[in-house]
């Protein structure tokens, strides 16, 4: 990897289990400050367990456990006496499927920034505008802020979902596959929106789709079966691969 | 082509069979529907005009109407939801959102089973044993508690199912972005699932405010305009009273009674299929 590269996480030996399912298998990656590492691999391979620990997401469900080291600006965010909540403030994420609450778009936005800052009411109002520009949202619901934020089409949504992960104003935004549930002209408004906001965020982007992966990262990791394959830029992930396995995926021989 | 010919031949008789089945079977329960609806109307309707709604019950061959009983049914009923609907709410909560892991949920919801089959009777003689025997005498407080005791398990079934409709990936979006459990069920959840929530009362008071059985050994009856600290009148005791005597002017209040209190359960039915309705469409 780059010398350069400044690791805003860095992922060290780290093991997942499933009950007795060894998800992941011993993955030592950095993810680099500003930049956007993209994972990709076939279904099953990881990655998405693989960003669910960066959050530690996994712990909602039983017997599902993480060993090893995930260092967050030095920091191991998987000792026992981290605040899952102040983590969870740095460390954002957006998933597969458009998840606005049941309530105005505004509230929406609001409902983040609320857990950690009180803001007075114009504090707020600007706050609420900053993330929906942010998420190039703005212009399209600026006149429909107190409406409901199901209202919004699924891409709408998708942005308004990133609006609110960033209204929080976190250091690291997890994208979980964002755009398999959109059509293309949105997915188009999802990567656009990616270049813009890696200038101020750390992004980490799980997605099925290659030529994405290609278009919107500067790193790439190719998983199989719980093993990091492969990681390095994405240039060269996809024009000189080192290993075979991850050309045979690339260029569609298998996957 | 012919075996496959055959095989068509074969569903479309199957499909045509079940579909001949199931209407029947609707039509047999719709029926029986429409002659009680039919039944109360015709022996009902006659009762209805304004004294009913501004007399007291009266003595046989005197002019009166049924409102002490309206009244009485009517604080009953909204003491019992009033009581029982927190509870419900909370509870059915618990089992949705914190139950997941330990013992205490699946015993919840056991016992919570039983209490919602559970024979009315047994909840009036219930609170008979603990609340009137201690107090001394029948009254209106002793029939809201059973009513009340009937609404929890109502309410407890509806909200965690409700709660359980609410895809987790909106959990995981609350947590995501660090809420603590309590604000996600209470902002997120809760609010999702509210329209949900609210059928399950409105079901609850539809079915408390034609029970008769647990105001028997509770509420019991009055023939006057009372306080919930005395026995009260309620409508399914004075339907059950009027009905079984030998009067006729009484029997015609009986039917008019009745009348209001079917009325009164379609409407909430159908203000709860309303209210469920646009959920749905999401």
């Amino acid at each position: 990897m780059n010398a350069a590269l400044k690791p805003k996480l860095a992922v060290k030996n780290l093991n997942f289990y499933y009950g007795n399912y060894h998800a992941l298998k011993n993955i030592n990656l950095q993810v680099g400050e500003g930049k956007v590492t993209a994972f990709i691999g076939p279904s099953g391979c990881g990655k998405s367990t693989l960003l669910r620990t960066f959050n530690r997401m996994y712990e909602l469900y039983p017997k599902l456990r993480a060993e090893g080291e995930i260092l967050l600006n030095g920091n191991n965010i998987l000792e026992k006496g981290v605040d899952l909540n102040m983590l969870r403030a740095k460390v954002g994420m957006v998933f597969q499927k458009p998840t606005p609450f049941p309530m105005s778009i505004y509230d929406n936005i609001a409902f983040g920034v609320k857990l950690y800052e009180s803001l007075s009411k114009s504090e707020m109002d600007d706050r609420v505008e900053w993330a929906l520009s942010k998420a190039a949202l703005w212009t399209e619901a600026k006149d429909k802020l107190r409406q409901s934020g199901l209202g919004l089409s699924g891409g709408q949504q998708q942005r308004l979902c990133i609006a609110r992960a960033i209204a929080v104003k976190p250091e690291v935004l997890l994208l979980d596959e964002p755009t398999s549930a959109l059509d293309p002209i949105s997915t188009a408004h999802i990567e656009e929106l990616v270049h813009e906001l890696k200038q101020d965020y750390t992004i980490a982007i799980v997605t099925h789709n290659m030529q994405q992966a290609a278009r919107v990262s500067d790193y790439t990791a190719y998983m199989y079966l719980g093993e990091l394959v492969e990681v390095g830029e994405t240039d060269n992930i996809f024009t000189a691969p080192k290993k075979k396995a991850t050309e045979d995926y690339i260029t569609g021989k298998f996957g | 082509m012919s075996a496959m010919s055959s095989t068509y031949t074969r569903r479309r008789l199957v499909n045509i069979i079940s579909l001949s089945l199931s209407t029947f079977a609707m039509l047999f329960g719709l029926f029986w529907l429409a002659w009680i609806l039919y039944t109360l109307f015709k022996n009902g309707f006659g009762g209805l005009s304004v004294t009913l709604f501004t007399q007291t019950t009266p003595a046989p061959g005197s002019q009166g109407g049924l409102s002490n009983a309206i009244i009485g049914s009517l604080l009953m009923s909204v003491g019992g939801t009033v009581i029982g609907t927190p509870i419900g709410i909370l509870a059915g909560t618990y089992l949705a959102e914190f139950g997941d892991r330990g013992w205490l949920a699946p015993l919840t919801r056991f016992i919570n089973d039983i209490l919602l089959s559970a024979p009315s009777i047994v909840v009036g003689l219930f609170i008979y044993e603990v609340y009137v025997v201690r107090t001394g005498h029948f009254s209106g407080w002793a029939g809201a508690f059973a009513l009340a005791i009937l609404v929890i398990p109502v309410v407890v079934r509806t909200t965690e199912n409700m709660l359980r409709l609410v895809p987790s990936s909106m959990r995981e979006a609350a947590y995501a972005l660090g809420a603590p459990q309590w604000k996600m069920t209470l902002l997120v959840t809760l609010r999702a699932a509210k329209a949900g929530v609210v059928t399950g009362i409105l079901l609850a008071v539809a079915r408390i405010v034609g029970e008769t059985a647990p105001l028997l050994f509770t509420a019991l009856n009055n023939q006057f305009y009372s306080n919930l600290n005395q026995p009260m009148a309620n409508l399914p005791m004075v339907i059950f009273q009027f009905a079984m005597s030998p009067y006729e002017d009484w029997h015609s209040l009986a039917w008019a009674g009745s009348l209001l209190i079917g009325l009164f359960v379609l409407g909430m039915n159908i203000v709860a299929r309303a209210l469920v309705k646009p959920q749905q469409q999401h």
